[in-house]
């Protein structure tokens, strides 16, 4: 017996439906659940006071900062050398056997645990350069682990950016950098953008990579080379080590939100841009 | 009359495919020079030539002459991108960049970086003028280029290259993407400019050749088959392979 196409449209429908519910259902229910265990926590008090105890009592104040200098410090490093490979690679040479191996080369290194990126940290800057658990070793090691991410999403932003505007660029006598600066980056700046909002969340998410090179210090951070704990690394020490439950849930909320911030920020700051542009 | 670019003996391969076969050509200032001839005959390519957009194709391969204002364009010490700011391009199909009108006509100002704010402004009010836009979008200049109709777009290209002070205009089918009513604007443009500019087209429109050009080449299979005064090509070529085209034997 034939199924009539219209059966199948229905179904389809009917199973595609269900599979994007699930998903936004599981997605509402994980941060449902830890803001609901967490949000009573968190308190004014909560935010800026440091924590006692080892966080058994008190609040995250320095955690709240290490969370925000590490990835700023991070990006801060990746962004200018990841977007400068990108131009280079899209740009400035031709598709030859170094570029492929160079792009073979980042996907590789986009797909690795992020543990092995802590242990090269660990042994590169912290042991061999002496630098010690601090925000620096931190933040290079981060930097290193979100460099192909914003590699990639660059070169697909600049390579996406129509030729016509380079060709018209360069009919009108701009050199290849006046063209970037001033036609590829502008046109290229939404897909740049999501590849640093990505790499800000993978750097303020990560645990592992942190705790072996920015250390998990309780204290206020001064300088980059202090060692400092990420609301992250706090929240993992906090559940690990069965020190307090309910500061590990308030840690959890206050991140979440954060990054949920963190996102809008970006993309209101990235579609003002853009209306700017072109309205 | 002066000539602006005089070409000899090009000879240009893409890779291995040979696309323009010993060309000769003879721009002369303040007339249009028209290159006609069936798609992939070499015409683009010719053009193309002329104001070094070809470098950017990977495996391009040109030898022969051509002298600009009496230099050699592929000879040492020419910078290309004053070669550029000097013979202009306006592309097939209109591509205005994703900014304002004002914008637009300014960028190659503003990417030059000679020019105050106050020059700038006053470049872009004539360039608009120049090419008949000024009076249709003076209290729009804030608007994005690209909602504006196909042959403002392609007006606005011309302002926007017209602010950088060429010499030359090279148009590489500047009407194929508009529909008659704004392909005569255009054209009636062109008849304007020609009293400042000097002008090569290249067109697949044949009575537009007829229309507006005063010198017209016909190119086929890369070879330039005959070269003239357009009344000539157009009511008693030289050649029969001419006369085959423009009276549309061509087969």
């Amino acid at each position: 017996m034939r199924v009539s196409p219209k059966f199948t449209q229905a179904l389809a429908v009917l199973l595609l439906g269900s599979a994007t519910l699930l998903t936004l259902a599981v997605l509402f229910f994980v941060i449902a659940f830890v803001l609901v265990k967490g949000l009573p926590g968190v308190t004014w008090d909560f935010l800026t006071t440091a924590p006692k105890e080892m966080g058994k009592e008190g609040g995250i104040f320095p955690t709240l900062v290490g969370t925000i200098l590490l990835p700023l410090l991070a990006i801060g490093i990746a962004v200018p050398l990841g977007v400068g490979t990108a131009i280079y690679l899209t740009e400035y040479t031709r598709e030859n056997r170094m570029t492929r191996a160079l792009r073979f080369g980042t996907d590789c290194l986009a797909g690795i645990p992020s543990i092995i990126f802590g242990l090269f940290g660990f042994i590169f800057f912290v042991v061999m350069l002496k630098m010690g658990w601090c925000l620096l070793s931190g933040a290079l090691t981060l930097a290193i682990m979100v460099l192909p991410t914003i590699i990639r999403t660059s070169e697909e932003a600049i390579r996406s950016v129509p030729n016509a505007y380079r060709e018209v660029s360069f009919s009108l006598g701009a050199t290849r950098w006046e063209t970037v600066i001033k036609v590829i980056l502008p046109n290229a700046l939404p897909g740049i953008v999501t590849g640093m909002v990505l790499g800000v969340g993978r750097s303020i998410g990560e645990t592992a990579a942190v705790i072996f090179t920015a250390g998990s210090s309780l204290r206020m951070p001064l300088t980059v080379f202090d060692s400092v704990r990420t609301m992250s690394v706090h929240f993992y020490i906090l559940a690990r080590e069965g020190i307090s439950n309910e500061k590990a849930y308030a840690t959890a909320s206050v991140l979440i939100i954060s990054v949920l911030l963190i996102n809008l920020v970006a993309y209101t700051m990235m579609h003002r841009f853009i209306s700017k542009r072109a309205k | 009359m002066s000539t602006v670019i005089r070409v000899e003996n090009l000879d240009l391969f893409y890779g291995d495919f040979h696309a323009l076969k010993k060309v000769p050509m003879e721009v002369l200032a303040r007339h249009i020079t028209a290159l006609i001839g069936p798609s992939g005959c070499g015409k683009s390519t010719l053009l193309r030539t002329l104001n070094r957009m070809n470098d950017l194709v990977p495996g391009v391969k040109i030898t022969g002459s051509i002298l600009f204002d009496g230099k050699e364009i592929y000879g040492l010490g020419i910078d290309v991108c004053t070669l550029r700011k000097r013979i202009g391009m306006v592309f097939q199909r209109p591509n205005p960049f994703p900014l304002s009108v004002y914008d637009n006509v300014a960028f190659g100002l503003r990417v030059d970086g000679r020019s105050s704010r106050r020059q700038i402004e006053d470049i872009v009010e004539q360039s608009l003028k120049r090419a008949w836009l000024w009076e249709p979008l003076k209290d729009r200049l804030n608007d994005s280029a690209l909602s504006l109709p196909l042959d403002q777009q392609q007006r606005l290209c011309i302002a926007r290259l017209l602010a950088v002070e060429p010499e030359v205009i090279l148009m590489d089918e500047p009407c194929s993407a508009l529909d008659p009513i704004s392909t005569s604007k255009i054209e009636e443009l062109m008849l304007e400019l020609k009293k400042d500019y000097t002008i090569v087209i290249v067109t697949h429109n044949m009575q537009q050749a007829a229309r507006i050009s005063d010198y017209s080449g016909y190119m086929l299979l890369g070879e330039m088959i005959e070269f003239d005064a357009t009344d000539k090509i157009f009511t008693n070529p030289r050649e029969g392979r001419t006369q085959d085209y423009i009276s549309g034997r061509y087969g």
